[in-house]
């Protein structure tokens, strides 16, 4: 059994709740053991890091200095935590200047010595492919996903690492091992608008369409994220998108780990499916199936 | 008007100097070939490009690049940085503009300084993020009664928001980090 702190972060447990519900199933599924960490508070996410450097740094260095006293990694499903998780493991563990000023303000003995890690890289490196694929009972068959990064999990590369910034390819590779038919399209990690859908809705709201756009012009009847921001603005905001920016179809937009559950035999409801703003359960439950994923086949991922 | 070269002041040297300290990049390094802004998704709706910041930098002119609006529609997605064939971190330049004008009460965009704000009193007061709270209490300081209300029925139905803010128990230590980090601004 593997143990891992488990940080749900302030949308697991409201607005991306399915995502919260999704991985903790998932997780239990494959054997990993989540510990939610006791107490845990805000990442402060990019407000923190837009006014003051230190605090930017102190907020995720208190979570991770209460799981280094039980010394455990960290799991941090929503990427905009992980992001600032990893940017502040990354500086306090290169400065010992600044290592020591972070123990002065939290008060804790923090050495930065645990790393954090995001659902696709305990998927994807610790627990496996191979592990998955022998654990898969109902494939995604003929489901065209695209596969959708954002900025936070591979941006910048320093902090991150653990896939190709420009070309990201692992949660294609997952998605294939269900059974899914991922497609290429070339903005994969281009950033969804972020905080911008609310503080500026006319740029915000644009960036978010890009997305939604070239995903459908790829041939994709659905998105998978790994990410609560990217998921409240493709999801949603797709409402608000589609009045300036008329689709043909809407898009279902899924986390990365509704997948893993509903091809590992869960039933869409049971991990919150249906919590969704864009009707997500009917496309999962009636999915084209083998004949027509074959068919499309030679259009395929072009980019693996 | 005849345009005359000058070095810029000992304020302005000084602020490119912690503007660079702060991002750990050279302004220096950039040779302008507009890279990031080309991959910038947001560039189209800025006043300068990520680029012409740099620009204003390289040439003293700091102040009209703490006023230049786009420091507030950068959305931190490191495109350009991942991207710059000099290693010039831009997205930390911007990060350390945004903290800067912020620290000059020189803001130009209210609606995202005042965000953040609303953002990170909630984190000191209850140690998480309470998004009803932050909502009303945006849209209340902006003006914008109505923005986004069409979404709270629906959120309320998916289970998706809390009606009370969830507490952490020790909020005496936020407090605490809070208040060590103020005392700590300012210091080199």
């Amino acid at each position: 059994m593997m143990r891992i702190a488990y940080y749900p972060g302030c949308s697991l447990e409201t607005s991306a709740k399915e995502y919260g519900d999704s991985t903790r199933w998932v997780a239990r599924m494959l054997g990993v053991e989540l510990q939610e960490i006791p107490d845990w508070s805000c990442c402060g996410a990019t407000s923190a890091h837009s006014s003051d450097h230190l605090l930017s740094l102190a907020l995720p260095s208190r979570n991770l200095a209460l799981a280094e006293k039980e010394g455990l990694d960290v799991l941090t499903p929503c990427a905009a935590c992980y992001n600032r998780f990893r940017a502040a493991e990354y500086q306090v563990r290169r400065d010992q200047t600044l290592r020591q000023e972070i123990r002065e303000i939290l008060g804790i003995d923090y050495q930065a010595g645990n790393h954090t890690i995001s659902v696709l890289e305990l998927l994807v490196d610790r627990v496996g492919l191979e592990s998955i694929a022998a654990r898969v009972t109902r494939p995604l068959a003929g489901m065209k996903v695209a596969c959708y990064y954002g900025c936070f999990l591979v941006r910048p590369v320093s902090i991150t690492g653990f896939d190709d910034p420009e070309n990201p390819m692992s949660m294609d590779r997952l998605m294939k091992t269900l059974g899914a038919d991922p497609v290429a399209w070339y903005l994969k990690a281009e950033c969804c608008g972020a905080g911008l859908t609310t503080t500026r809705p006319e740029v915000g709201l644009r960036m978010a369409g890009e997305i939604l756009k070239n995903a459908l012009e790829s041939g994709a009847d659905c998105i998978v994220t790994a990410c609560p921001l990217c998921h409240m603005n493709l999801d949603m905001r797709q409402g608000q998108v589609q009045r300036r920016l008329p689709m043909e179809r809407s898009l279902p937009v899924y986390y990365i780990t509704e997948l893993v559950a509903a091809a590992l035999g869960a039933e869409p409801e049971e991990v919150g499916v249906q919590r969704h703003f864009v009707e997500a359960v009917r496309y999962l439950k009636e999915l084209p199936g083998e004949a027509d994923a074959a068919e499309t086949d030679r259009g395929g991922s072009g980019q693996a | 008007m005849e345009t005359v070269l000058k070095t810029p002041g000992r304020s302005t040297r000084e602020l490119i100097l912690r503007l660079e300290q702060e991002s750990g990049t050279r302004i220096s390094l950039c040779y302008q070939c507009g890279k990031c802004t080309a991959g910038c998704p947001a560039a189209l709706d800025m006043d300068y490009g990520p680029r012409q910041v740099i620009r204003l930098l390289q040439l003293g002119l700091a102040e009209e690049a703490l006023r230049a609006g786009s420091i507030w529609i950068c959305a931190t997605c490191n495109t350009c940085s991942s991207r710059c064939p000099r290693g010039v971190d831009i997205a930390a330049l911007m990060d350390a503009l945004r903290r800067q004008a912020l620290a000059r009460g020189i803001v130009t965009d209210r609606q995202v300084a005042t965000f953040n704000q609303v953002f990170l009193n909630q984190v000191r007061r209850f140690g998480r993020l309470f998004d009803a709270g932050l909502l009303m209490e945006y849209n209340l300081r902006t003006g914008q009664l109505l923005k986004d209300v069409e979404m709270g029925l629906p959120m309320l139905k998916r289970g998706k928001v809390r009606l009370l803010p969830d507490r952490i128990k020790d909020r005496k230590q936020l407090e605490e980090i809070f208040a060590q980090v103020r005392n700590r601004r300012g210091e080199p």
